[in-house]
């Protein structure tokens, strides 16, 4: 049943109030080197209740270290972390109401799954009794139950990863860091995980922190993504949002696959692309300005020559199982193209895009908004 | 086929070495089994093991046992403490900082001996000094107290160095684990990093353990010729008595112990360190 | 403070693992005999080193010892370690069992036990006999530094290699052995280590008149403390200062001797 678009308008609204004052945890100008380098650029960010949000980039961007101070295993050279309301930023990492994930799991391999478990519930000197249970609980949250006594060497990588997530989730935190957890499973583990986390989030009913360099896992599992690059965000946004409509050449690259173009705004909604003139959506970006436009392969139509705005030559073409993905030569640009239909290489084309899939971008202002490899 | 052929070749590459054991290693250890069991007339008896029982053996014995116990115990108290800190260090300060604590484990160890017979002398230095201080001298020298620095000085750097090498294979995130789950410094060493560390630990404890309990140098001119070690005894019944039977027995009996030692640490070591 | 507590405890147990050196080094220029008083700087006692024929060849008899002991440990070794490493596992605990027995067995016991040997088969003790303690100490330092190189080896470079056409033969030599490489040195080099610094050993393999720098100094210390020795002392330091030295230029080397021990 579709709801009318006012009433969605007002249940977003009401969602982004209700999130509004929920804040959670608030980063407030955090600033971090090493050895010289900048990690952390004057980040600014707040972090909701019950908010699946995950810190996406490429490696060195900066978004472990943000991880690491949250939890508390680095200062930061200046800035503060404030949790609940208090300025957590020199309270150590045991006496912090989160808990870590940790990349390779860290697991104590020298004690067996439920000590494992209990470690932290022991140090909180609960009961015998309150410990077995939670234990139990545990076990049967990631699906791993009688597992108590088995080692940990002898489980697999996604067993011991749901130990670790055990682990954690067992002394109920208000917020849980995962860092890249997934990323020594398997494809089709990673899948399975990725559901599985999603699901907890909702059973546990708490906030996850997640940092990953995938952005399909981002997309798929958080509510909002935050986009990072050298040290600070880039984007921030729901997976929906930085996917069709990325702010610049390097969130539009890193996020899914795209055509960059260099282009030039004529007037709003008219954009010139290589020569031909394409109607678009998008206001407000000047007239005859340098523009950088995105247009996703999968928004493409390949159609008969004398259809399209512009017209090419299919150069490559190679079957993906899901979609072909094409090459198109035209107008000197070499378009990627994603389409349910064949058209052989060779073949004389049509390109058409629909005025609503072309997202226009302001032209990098630093070398950090630029998209990564990509060529001009 | 080739597999074949390739299992020949290699048993072939070992004999040159079976033959060199068999000789040198096996042979050698199956005569102080002989000697230790026979006496003069070449019969059975089992008399010179059972001369451990004798005053001057036994106190021998006690008095090694004892303390090389305490110096293996002392070295573990100093060297732990230090192999920690070696390993919170940076990257570029750790290699070249174990280097200089390990350095003096290649000097000649019988002029590192040598040196503290200078130090501990009554007309030696620290007494010197302590002299130019107006300080009552120290009379350590010839007594056990200085085969016990002896013994610490000379096998420190055995206990640091394996100590060293299991801490730093922990990885930094099992302990920021640790932490994250609540445990403050004391928990987190106690439950974590030092079970961790028990192989180096016991591979440090059978590198220093052994060696002090069989010394002999270390007493001799650390201790007079007052002080005897079993070390000591085993030497003179070779050496100036030619009492090959009972000195091999003396070393039966001490093999027991080192062979019971071994054990205890196996027991608490599930299958590191030996392999 | 937790960083100055530390600061402070290295700072004592250098001084504690030093002091003796550094006094020996000093006592090395002192003019006077006696060990309390400071008589004025001198370098006589180096000079007396050098023309004391006695020490002079017992320094060289150690080194060839050394040297040679440490070869053929090494050839033997390594040769031993390759055929160790291709056994079934039944084979492999033998030999490695037998390997473990003179490290793991106290040296006194391993020195009495070689005396036996050569007083039962008659030979003269001297060089040959020294030699002959010597390689066998350090045979199994050799193994346990070439087999985790070879565990490490890649089985498929090998295979790689006759798939391409070599013969066994030579495919060790271009393939294995240079991979091997750095455990073969770091044996040697522990092997040769270990072999001058032996006391206990060739205390028991010697005979009269024979003597290596640990055995000529421990008679010499048992008659009374000649200032030679400290000026020896001093050389020994600097020549073990510059050649950890050297080995560190070399990280990896150093790294493996080290966790070698």
């Amino acid at each position: 049943m579709q709801l009318p678009f006012c009433t969605q308008a007002l249940i977003s609204l009401i969602r982004e109030v209700v999130n509004l004052s929920h804040t959670l945890i608030s980063l407030q100008n955090i600033t971090k080197s090493f050895n010289g380098e900048v990690v952390i650029d004057d980040l600014n960010l707040n972090i909701h209740e019950n908010e699946f949000i995950t810190l996406l980039g490429p490696s060195g961007c900066g978004k472990t270290t943000m991880l690491r101070i949250i939890g508390g295993f680095e200062t930061p050279d200046s800035g503060s972390v404030i949790f609940n309301g208090k300025n957590i930023i020199n309270l150590p990492p045991n006496k912090r109401q989160l808990n870590t994930v940790f990349q390779k799991y860290a697991l104590f391999m020298h004690m067996n799954v439920a000590e494992n478990i209990a470690f932290g519930l022991k140090i909180k000197n609960k009961s015998d009794q309150y410990i077995k249970d939670k234990i139990k609980y545990a076990l049967n949250l990631v699906n791993l139950d009688g597992y108590e006594n088995r080692k940990p060497d002898s489980l697999s990588g996604g067993q011991q990863q749901r130990i670790a997530i055990a682990r954690a989730i067992v002394n109920e935190p208000k917020v849980l860091l995962l860092d890249e957890p997934l990323g020594a499973l398997d494809l089709k583990l990673r899948q399975d995980m990725q559901y599985e986390l999603i699901r907890l989030k909702n059973e546990l009913g708490i906030t996850f922190i997640y940092v990953t360099h995938d952005q399909e896992e981002a997309l798929t599992m958080s509510d909002t993504i935050v986009v990072m690059n050298q040290g600070y965000i880039q984007q921030m946004g729901t997976p929906e949002d930085i996917y069709n409509e990325p702010e610049n050449a390097f969130v539009a690259d890193f996020i899914g696959e795209s055509n960059i173009i260099a282009s030039t705004m004529i007037r709003d909604r008219l954009v010139e692309i290589l020569g031909a003139k394409f109607e678009c959506v998008d206001t407000g970006f000047g007239t005859n300005k340098p523009v950088d436009v995105v247009i996703r392969p999968e928004d493409i139509d390949l159609v008969k020559p004398s259809e399209g705005t512009i017209q090419g030559i299919v150069t490559h073409l190679i079957f993906k199982g899901v979609h072909y993905e094409m090459e198109v030569t035209a107008n000197a640009h070499e378009w990627l193209v994603h389409s349910t239909d064949m058209f052989p290489v060779g073949t004389e084309v049509g390109i058409h895009v629909d005025p609503f899939d072309i997202q226009i971008m302001n032209k990098p202002e630093s070398e950090d908004e630029e998209a990564v490899g990509v060529e001009e | 086929m080739r597999r074949l052929s390739e299992l020949k070749n290699k048993r072939f590459l070992a004999t040159p070495y079976f033959i060199w054991s068999a000789a040198f290693i096996i042979i050698p250890l199956c005569m102080v089994f002989y000697y230790g069991l026979t006496d003069k007339s070449n019969s059975f008896t089992l008399e010179n093991i059972m001369s451990i029982g004798s005053i001057e053996n036994f106190k021998a014995l006690i008095l090694s046992l004892a303390l090389s116990l305490v110096s293996t115990l002392i070295c573990l108290l100093l060297a732990y403490p230090l192999a920690m800190i070696l390993n919170n260090l940076n990257v570029n300060q750790s290699s070249f900082m174990v280097l200089i604590f390990i350095l003096p484990m290649w000097m000649n160890f019988l002029l590192r001996t040598l040196a503290w017979q200078t130090l501990l002398e009554k007309t030696g230095v620290i007494n010197s000094l302590l002299n130019l201080l107006h300080l009552p001298t120290l009379n350590i020298i010839n007594t056990p107290y200085a085969i016990i620095l002896g013994m610490v000085y000379n096998f420190l750097p055995f206990m640091i160095l394996p100590i060293y090498n299991v801490l730093i294979k922990i990885d930094k995130n099992v302990i920021n684990a640790a932490r994250d789950l609540g445990a403050n410094g004391f928990q987190t060493f106690g439950k974590i990093i030092f079970p961790l560390s028990l192989p180096g630990v016991l591979s440090g404890i059978t590198m220093v353990f052994v060696p002090a309990l069989t010394t002999f140098v270390i007493s001799d001119l650390l201790g007079g010729s007052k002080i005897l070690l079993i070390g000591n005894v085993i030497e003179q019944e070779f050496k100036q008595s030619s009492n090959w039977h009972a000195g091999s027995g003396l070393s039966l009996v001490l093999m027991i112990f080192i062979i019971i030692s071994m054990l205890i640490t196996e027991k608490y070591d599930d299958g590191g360190i030996m392999s | 403070m937790k960083i100055k507590l530390q600061k402070i405890y290295i700072g004592l147990i250098f001084i504690l693992l030093y002091a003796p050196i550094v006094t020996l080094v000093v006592l090395s220029f002192n003019k006077s005999k006696t060990r309390a008083k400071w008589g004025g700087f001198t370098l006589n006692w180096y000079i007396e080193l050098f023309q004391n024929d006695q020490i002079m060849s017992a320094l060289s008899t150690t080194l060839i010892i050394a040297l040679l002991s440490a070869t053929i440990a090494t050839l033997i070794g390594t040769i031993a370690s390759i055929a160790i490493n291709g056994m079934k596992r039944k084979w492999r605990t033998f030999y490695l069992g037998i390997t473990n027995i003179p490290m793991l067995n106290a040296d006194i016991v391993t020195g009495i036990s070689f005396m036996l040997l050569f007083i039962a088969i008659g030979a003269t003790f001297g060089f040959t006999t020294v030699l002959f303690a010597h390689i066998t100490f350090n045979i199994p330092y050799v193994i346990l530094s070439v087999m985790p190189k070879l565990k490490q080896t890649n089985r498929s470079t090998f295979e790689a290699a006759l798939d391409l056409g070599a013969s066994p033969v030579y495919a060790f030599f271009k393939v294995i052995f240079p991979d091997i490489l750095p455990g073969v040195m770091s044996g040697f080099l522990l092997s040769f280590t270990m072999s001058l610094d032996d006391f206990i050993i060739t205390h028991f393999t010697k005979g009269p008149g024979f003597d290596t720098l640990s055995t000529k100094i421990y008679t010499e210390v048992k008659k009374g403390i000649k200032p030679e020795m400290y000026a020896l002392s001093t050389l020994l330091f600097l020549s073990v200062l510059l050649l950890l030295f050297l080995v560190n230029r070399s990280p990896r080397k150093a790294s493996m001797s080290l966790k070698e021990i």
